[in-house]
Parts: structure tokens; C-alpha cells; sequence
């Protein structure tokens, strides 16, 4: 098997808070962490590789620091990792950023699976993944919540999809692209040997030359949306405490709540 | 290339480009600001800059398409299990305020079985839809990747909209970002708010972002047809149903054949009861505070009483002791019910991401200093354990169950 996982640096916004004087975004000091369904992606190719055997690529687009999480990659044990960057991919929407990392698995060649987050808890767009299938011309199989059985022999995957009401099983033939849900697995963490490994080990960086991308089609060229303004969104403030005894308090909530005629 | 430039003549080094950079690309070096490689051009600190010191230069793109062919607002009718699902209902509203806007008609896109077209079409124009074209095909009696995203390209590939509005449901997700990338269009996910620019009758897209830390309105350049947005559930109310409207169908066929669905539905394994969260009016969740697994039959008999659904923090998924499915917040699912309950939940961000927009947050926690009452609608500073019981009982009461 040979599987390529597709992950992303984001902020770390348990640190992300808007300044109340300037209601602007506080990022001094925010870390910066592997995407936490990318953490997912990348431990099902893990256990799919101690199943299946093969080798396992990550890939990132991304500033040069993104570096940062390829070694996390290689620490816990991915065999080849890769950092796509280029001033030609900044400004990326969906898009552009699928039409980049499909040239980048094209580069990497005879992939059996792709396994990428559900979304990215930056954006929340759940895009990326569809958008490198539909590129690539292979099926997709979203919000996995477990796979059941991979046959590489037979190029067959089948897996639990979870819906709003329930799962799906599907199965469907590989090479295919799958983006995973947190209940798929718990990620492990690195070895010590892991981490050193992981430091001395190659990263490449890879280009719009490097992987073939047209540059009209990267980037904020290659991108149809554009944001036009951030702002801060409408503060929840408080509302009411109620004080007072038990035998009170939950009567008179009781009374505010049967009021809005939600409860029927 | 685009190019972000900062005059460093006319910068006062007043920072404050620098907090309104949403991706921490922006530093104060020698008392002037630079940026550095993480600007994704969103030009965020171009309107805060007071002296206007920061500039943004955006390729000149060509104009190649023929825009103008492309008309009217389209609103995906999702169906499942023989039903239209209620967000079709509440774009179809909001896509009556986009259609009057640019001064288009209002039209709903089907993909379904030719047995089913009559009731759905009827639902859609008496929910204000003025045509629908439909693509049927036996192949689109219960939703897949393939088939849907191929009719969808090419209704839309014929008929040429310029807005297409899809729910942001797991159906919606899904098949949008591949008719989008097919089509080479722009795709917002997950919209809170849509209208249209009045100068230039562009649809503008609001969105959150960073775990609803700051918002973002989207555009697509003019060139790029059509505008393709997903909406989350319960964002725009139920328009009022008018029994007996007409309309007109336009019907096509697909022409595709079973073989060629790459997936195969082999089994559909329903969820518990009170797990849909994205439908729920009510939601009754649980937290850490709960303890155990074993007490959250507290919650569950509120919930019972209320018809509503079940959900739980993180810390309550991750300690094993609710399944996955039940979870709200960034990780989780993003839910919008009318009342929600937060029963032993302190309320971190991750969670408040996913359930801060309900209308009604009721607290129940413990710790007075609990963030969750920050945004609490009404809250009470109580344990959950007595709480909780005495509200089963006034409810019951009052419900007379």
C-alpha cells in the first residue's frame, strides 16, 4: 500500500482571543499544531501500514515553518515527508489548494490511498479533500468514522461514513481518497527514537516547478473567492444568573423557557 | 504575483495592522511593520492601517469567460429517505431575498428518481420556487458521490446559474466541493450569511472562521461562475409554504449507468435515538461534571421530556463515557438548536465553537466562575445532580407527561 496523508499547520485557537479594547484577533505567542483531524489521517495510514504493509507520505502546503509538522509526521513514523512551498501557492482558496496537492500525490505516483481530516479547524471548509479526489478522478469517501476491511489485493476499501443520522457502509475501489472523523482512532504519540529520527531526517521542499503546477492556477491567482473583510463576530454577552433557592429558580426558568413555545 | 506592501515612510509603528492579522503574518522590526511569508492576502490589515501605509497588489486577471449568460439563483433540493430536508426549505427563503436582489428568478436544482419528482418539485415551488430542473435517474434514488455531482454538473453546465446554494449537510459537503472543482467555480462552505452587494450584484458570503473567533465575508471574482455557497442548518428561518403554487419543471436524464458509481452502499446502521443533533430544536448536553457514564441518564430523561437531542463535551466523548456522535464543539458537530443545555459543561472555546450561536443557552454548572455563563443566556450556579431533577419534574408538570 501506498498511502499519501495530506496534513495542515493552523493556530492553535484555544489561544486565539479578540482584544476587547481594539476587538481585533490576539495572535502574539499563538502556537501553531498539526490540524486535529490530520492527526487522525495520519494514524490510520499507520495502522493501515502495520496491517497492510507499504510505505506512508505526508505532504504540506504551506509557509516554511509548516516544516514544523512533517517532523511530528516523521516522529511518530511516516516514511517520506514533503513541504510544498512556494510564493505562487500563498493566498490559496479550496480550489487552488486541492489543484496544488493533487500535482504533489501526482509527483508522488501509484498512490493506493489518500487520507486527509474531515476539515481543518482554521477554516472549517471540508473542501480540500472532495476537491483532490474530483481532480485526481478518483472516488472519495468523506467523515470516516472507521475503516472495516482494506483489500489491497483486490483494490477494494470499506468504510463507516457518519452521517447526521446514522452510518453508512460504503465500499468502493481503490486508489480513493478518504477524509476521517475523530472516533476513527486514538493517535499515538512519538518515541524518543522517533524524534531523533524524525530530526535528522530529509525534508524536501517542493515548488511550483518541482510539481508541475501551472501558476495560474495556484495560489490567490488560481483562486476564485477572495475575502473581501474579516471582523469580529457579534459578542454573546451574559445573560441572567438566576439566584436564589432551587424551589425558585427552576420554576421561573421553566417559566421563561415554556414562554419561547420551542418545547412542545 | 500578489504582493502586500507596507510604505515604510508613512508607517507610525502603531502595531495595529499587526493584531488584525489573522494569520500572525504581520511583526514590528525597527519600529515599521513587515510581513512575512504566512500572508495569505486577505487583506485584513489594509482597512485597520490608520495612515493607509499598507497596500494590496492583486494580479490583473483576465476577463475570458462570458459572464452574462449566466442567470438566476439556484437552490439545491436535498432529499432523503423520501423526504425534502428542511434546510432546502430555509434556503429557498433566503434565495427569495438573493433572487428580488439581483432581479432573477428562484429555482430549485433535483436530482432524484422519476417517481419522486412530482412531490419534491411541488414541495420546492410551494416553498417559492418559481422552476426546477430536475436530472432524473433510478441512480438518484438515494444520494452518492458519483451520480449526484455528475447531474449537478450538468444541469448546471446547461442552464448556466449564477448562484448555487447547497445545505451545509453532510449530503451538501460532500458533492459540492467536487461539482465545484469540476466546474473550476469558487465554493464557501459553511455560510452564516449571504446577500448581495448592491453595486455590483455580487453574492457576498459570510462565514465563520477560527472556530467562530472572527468572521470573514467571501467573494468570488466576477469571471468565476456560478457562485456556489453551503449554508449551515437553522441559519435563515422557514419561509411560510404557499399550498397550490405553480411552477415550471424542466426535466433531463442522466446518462450514467450503476457501473460506472464507483461507491456501493452495503449496509446504513441507524443512530440512536436523540442523536441527530443538526435537526434538534432542543438540545440537553453534558460535560465533565457528569462523572460517569452511568449519570448521564440524568440528562437523558431531561431530554426525553423535552423531545430533545442528546450532547456531550469532549471531555465527556473522550472519557468514554457517550459515543462520538453525540459530540459538540471543533471537533465535533456544529449545532444551532433553539434552546441548548449545558449540564456540568465549563464551556471551553472548542466547545463554545460549536454550540455558541443557539439561541437560548441555558448554564447549569457548578463553578460560578465557569466561562459557559459568559455566554449564557440564563445560567444557574447549582449542582447539576439537584438541578437537573428538579427541572424533569416542572417540565413534566407542565407538559403534563
Amino acid at each position: 500500500m501506498k498511502i499519501v496523508v495530506c496534513i495542515k499547520q493552523v493556530p492553535e485557537t484555544t489561544e486565539v482571543k479578540i482584544n476587547p479594547q481594539t476587538n481585533t484577533l490576539m495572535r502574539e505567542g499563538v502556537a501553531s499544531i498539526t490540524n486535529p483531524f490530520d492527526e487522525f489521517a495520519l494514524e490510520e495510514s499507520l495502522l493501515t501500514k502495520e496491517k497492510h504493509g507499504g510505505e506512508i507520505h505526508v505532504i504540506t502546503m504551506g509557509p516554511p515553518q509548516a516544516i514544523d509538522i512533517l517532523k511530528n509526521a516523521a516522529a511518530v513514523g511516516a516514511d517520506k515527508v514533503y513541504l510544498l512551498s512556494d510564493r505562487a501557492f500563498a493566498g490559496a482558496d479550496t480550489l487552488a489548494t486541492a489543484y496544488t496537492l493533487a500535482k504533489a500525490i501526482e509527483k508522488i505516483g501509484d498512490v493506493d490511498l489518500i487520507i486527509c481530516g474531515k476539515q481543518a479547524i482554521d477554516g472549517d471548509r471540508a473542501q480540500v479533500g472532495p476537491g483532490i479526489a474530483t481532480r485526481l478522478g478518483i472516488p472519495q469517501l468523506t467523515y470516516v468514522a472507521k475503516v472495516r476491511e482494506i483489500d489491497p489485493a483486490k483494490k477494494k476499501i470499506v468504510v463507516e461514513r457518519m452521517l447526521e443520522n446514522g452510518r453508512e457502509v460504503v465500499e468502493c475501489s481503490l486508489p480513493a481518497v478518504i477524509t476521517v472523523v475523530k472516533d476513527i482512532n486514538q493517535p499515538r504519540l512519538p518515541s524518543l527514537l522517533g524524534i531523533k529520527r524524525a530530526a535528522k531526517a530529509q525534508i524536501p521542499t517542493w515548488t511550483a516547478k518541482d510539481v508541475g503546477v501551472d501558476e495560474d492556477r495556484a495560489g490567490l491567482k488560481g483562486s476564485p473567492t477572495w475575502v473581501s473583510k474579516i471582523f469580529s463576530p457579534e459578542t454573546r454577552g451574559g445573560g441572567e444568573i438566576l439566584k436564589g433557592e432551587i424551589t425558585e429558580v427552576v420554576p421561573l426558568l421553566v417559566d421563561k423557557l415554556m414562554d419561547l413555545k420551542f418545547i412542545k | 504575483m500578489a504582493k502586500l506592501i507596507i510604505d515604510t515612510e508613512t508607517c507610525t509603528g502603531c502595531e495595529a495592522c499587526v493584531s488584525s492579522c489573522p494569520f500572525g503574518a504581520l511583526s514590528m522590526k525597527d519600529k515599521v511593520a513587515v510581513v512575512d511569508e504566512k500572508c495569505t492576502f486577505c487583506g485584513a490589515c489594509v482597512d485597520v492601517c490608520p495612515v493607509s501605509a499598507i497596500t494590496l497588489e492583486k494580479d490583473e486577471r483576465a476577463v475570458t469567460v462570458d459572464t452574462s449568460a449566466y442567470k438566476n439563483v439556484w437552490v439545491y433540493v436535498e432529499h432523503e429517505r423520501g423526504k425534502v430536508a428542511n434546510v432546502s426549505f430555509e434556503l429557498l427563503g433566503q434565495g427569495r431575498i438573493l433572487a428580488d436582489a439581483v432581479g432573477c428568478q428562484l429555482c430549485g436544482m433535483l436530482l432524484c428518481d422519476s417517481g419522486d419528482t412530482d412531490g419534491f418539485a411541488e414541495e420546492a415551488i410551494a416553498y417559492g420556487a418559481e422552476k426546477v430542473y430536475v436530472m432524473e435517474s433510478p441512480l438518484l434514488k438515494q444520494y452518492r458521490t458519483d451520480p449526484f455531482s455528475g447531474g449537478a454538473v450538468a444541469l448546471i453546465r446547461k442552464h448556466q446559474p449564477e448562484i448555487v446554494l447547497f445545505g451545509a449537510t453532510t449530503q451538501g459537503r460532500d458533492f459540492a466541493g467536487c461539482v465545484a472543482t469540476t466546474l473550476g467555480a469558487g465554493l464557501t462552505a459553511d455560510c452564516t450569511g449571504l446577500d448581495i452587494d448592491p453595486e455590483s450584484k455580487l453574492l457576498r458570503q459570510t462565514r465563520p472562521a477560527f472556530g467562530g473567533n472572527i468572521m470573514a465575508t467571501i467573494l468570488d471574482y466576477p469571471q468565476y461562475k456560478p457562485q456556489m455557497s453551503t449554508v449551515r442548518p437553522k441559519v435563515f428561518p422557514m419561509p411560510a409554504r404557499s399550498e397550490g403554487r405553480k411552477g415550471e419543471v424542466i426535466k433531463e436524464s442522466l446518462p450514467m449507468t450503476e457501473e460506472q458509481v464507483r461507491t456501493k452502499i452495503v449496509d446504513f446502521i441507524k443512530g440512536a435515538e436523540g442523536v441527530n443533533l443538526i435537526d434538534a430544536e432542543v438540545i440537553v448536553s453534558g460535560g465533565r461534571g457528569l462523572g460517569s457514564g452511568d449519570n448521564f441518564k440524568v440528562l437523558r430523561e431531561l431530554a426525553n421530556v423535552l423531545k430533545a437531542a442528546l450532547g456531550a463535551s469532549r471531555a465527556a466523548v473522550d472519557a468514554g463515557w457517550i459515543p462520538y456522535e453525540h459530540q459538540v464543539g471543533q471537533t465535533g458537530r456544529t449545532v444551532r438548536p433553539k434552546i441548548y443545555f449545558a449540564c456540568g459543561i465549563s464551556g471551553s472555546i472548542q466547545h463554545m465553537a460549536g454550540m455558541k450561536t443557539s439561541d437560548i443557552i441555558v448554564a447549569i454548572n457548578k463553578d460560578p466562575e465557569a466561562p459557559i455563563f459568559k455566554i449564557a443566556t440564563y445560567g444557574i450556579v447549582g449542582d447539576l445532580f439537584t438541578v437537573v431533577p428538579a427541572l424533569i419534574q416542572e417540565f413534566k408538570k407542565r407538559l403534563g407527561r
